[in-house]
């Protein structure tokens, strides 16, 4: 497998064959918190892509650097990789507010409640650490392959999350019996979307 | 039990070296990436509503603060907040308060719906006006008047209006603030805003002729020009065969109300107190 193609195959698997909300169900809590509106879950995702590239280029670098060669990092990458995500996001808000005040008020309320996201730890986790992605390519991630993964980790969860959004928005007027209203349909919803997403299982032979 | 005393010492150096390392950056960062926020802001946004109703055309109640110290907008500018607010405002910015608008309040502009004009259909569907209005332009005999899903009462960021018994919702102008929040919201575009210190109101928005509102309400504005004929300001005039009060002009006689033979313009005696 030459270099391009792992790259793509590496993208197209993170971002649909292994979707991180549709597949592999990581990070539902604000799949359905902050997918009310179409234009809410444009923000969250905004956030989440430009957290979770950030997160795991730092995670790879502490891992790779620091963990791994002190021979702490099996049982101590949780809490270090939290400690560096959550203070990412807060210098990230902090520059965001200076640089940009547009960006920050798209994505300024959304960029805390990430820092406990756990599809960020998650990606940081797989992009880092051996072991974890049960993905159909030989894997020992280098640092702009895992820049790549963690893109198209958060690009998937952008998809899943807008889409859902919108059929939200729709279901939300339609007259469906009180029983199912809100969150019950919700669920159904979110539960038809994976069925359909777990068809691109296969696609490239991933 | 052996417990390695290296892996312990190296686990507090990273966890301690990462910490104190990103501490440090949060640190210098907070100091470069410091962003001055005029304090007036924030006294300013304690000082409005807070209920984000959007009426004066900013983003929430904070936009509308940013816009107020930036001179973007007037002191005046939050609608809901009237007066008291307009002047508290002005103490922050030091400037003083020239115009004095007469605040608005919301009237519903239909004295008939569900609890007097016949249906066309039983509708069993979503309770929201919007919905109701797809389904043939609603249940009502009348395409004008009010479908009393209450669309208008869950808008209202104020919490002023209610459902009244008769299915007419009924706006408290102790608590309304004339945002017009409920103005947009209503799908018959029947609420409509009116300046505080008027008391008379034509309670019908019908567009129908004389003969074929009669036929279906019996307090619909049948466009019988007698209000037209007993004012001596010539404040209410019918056009589209509806009666319309001019209330720059309006002195709240109550003349026309007496005469109107279907009822359909309303004075109320005492001021806040309303269909």
């Amino acid at each position: 497998m030459n270099e391009p193609q792992r790259y793509f195959l590496l993208f197209i698997g993170a971002l649909l064959v292994y979707n991180i909300l549709l597949v592999r169900f990581i990070a539902l809590c604000s799949f359905f918190g902050v997918s009310n509106k179409v234009e809410t879950s444009i923000g969250m995702s905004l956030a989440v892509i430009f957290v979770m590239a950030m997160a795991s280029a730092v995670s790879w670098v502490v891992w790779n650097y620091l963990l791994l060669p002190l021979g702490v990092g099996e049982f101590l990458y949780i809490p270090a990789f939290i400690l560096v995500i959550a203070s990412l996001v807060q210098f990230e808000e902090m520059v965001i507010r200076k640089v940009s005040p547009t960006l920050f008020k798209a994505m300024g309320i959304y960029l805390p409640l990430i820092t406990t996201n756990c599809a960020v730890l998650a990606a940081a986790t797989e992009g880092a650490k051996k072991g974890f992605l049960k993905l159909n390519i030989p894997y020992h991630f280098s640092f702009p392959e895992t820049i790549v993964y963690s893109l198209g980790v958060s690009m998937g969860y952008a998809v899943a999350i807008i889409m859902f959004a919108a059929i939200r928005e729709r279901t939300d007027i339609a007259p469906v019996p009180g029983w199912l209203k809100g969150y019950p349909l919700s669920f159904i919803t979110a539960a038809l979307m994976s069925l359909a997403f777990m068809g691109f299982s296969g696609l490239f032979g991933l | 039990m052996n417990i390695d005393l290296t892996l312990v010492k190296y686990a507090l150096m990273v966890m301690g070296g990462v910490g104190l390392a990103l501490g440090i950056l949060l640190g210098i960062a907070s100091r470069v990436f410091h962003v001055e926020v005029d304090p007036r802001v924030e006294k300013i946004t304690g000082l409005l509503p807070g209920a984000n109703c959007g009426a004066c055309g900013f983003p929430g109640c904070e936009g509308a603060a940013e816009a107020i110290v930036s001179g973007e907008a007037p002191a005046t500018v939050c609608v809901a907040g009237g007066h008291e607010i307009a002047g508290h405002i002005a103490e922050v910015l030091g400037v003083e308060i020239t115009e004095k608008a007469v605040p608005l309040k919301a009237w519903v502009c239909c004295g008939g719906g569900k609890g007097e004009v016949a249906l066309r259909y039983i509708y069993d569907g979503e309770k929201d006006c919007q919905m109701a209005m797809q389904i043939g332009g609603g249940c009502l005999l009348c395409v004008y008047g009010c479908l009393g899903h209450e669309t208008c009462v869950k808008s209202c960021p104020f919490g002023a209006i209610e459902m009244g018994e008769d299915k007419l919702p009924k706006i408290d102008w102790e608590q309304c603030r004339g945002c017009g929040v409920c103005v947009g919201a209503c799908p018959r575009k029947i609420i409509s805003l009116v300046p505080e210190t008027s008391q008379v109101h034509v309670a019908c928005s019908s567009l129908d002729k004389g003969k074929a509102i009669k036929e279906i309400c019996e307090v619909g504005c049948i466009a019988c020009k007698a209000c037209e004929k007993v004012c001596e300001f010539e404040a209410i005039k019918v056009k589209n065969n509806i009666a319309v009060i001019d209330y720059a002009k309006c002195t709240n006689c109550g003349k026309c109300a007496e005469k109107c033979p279907s009822k359909c313009i309303v004075q109320r005696l005492i001021t806040c107190v309303t269909t």
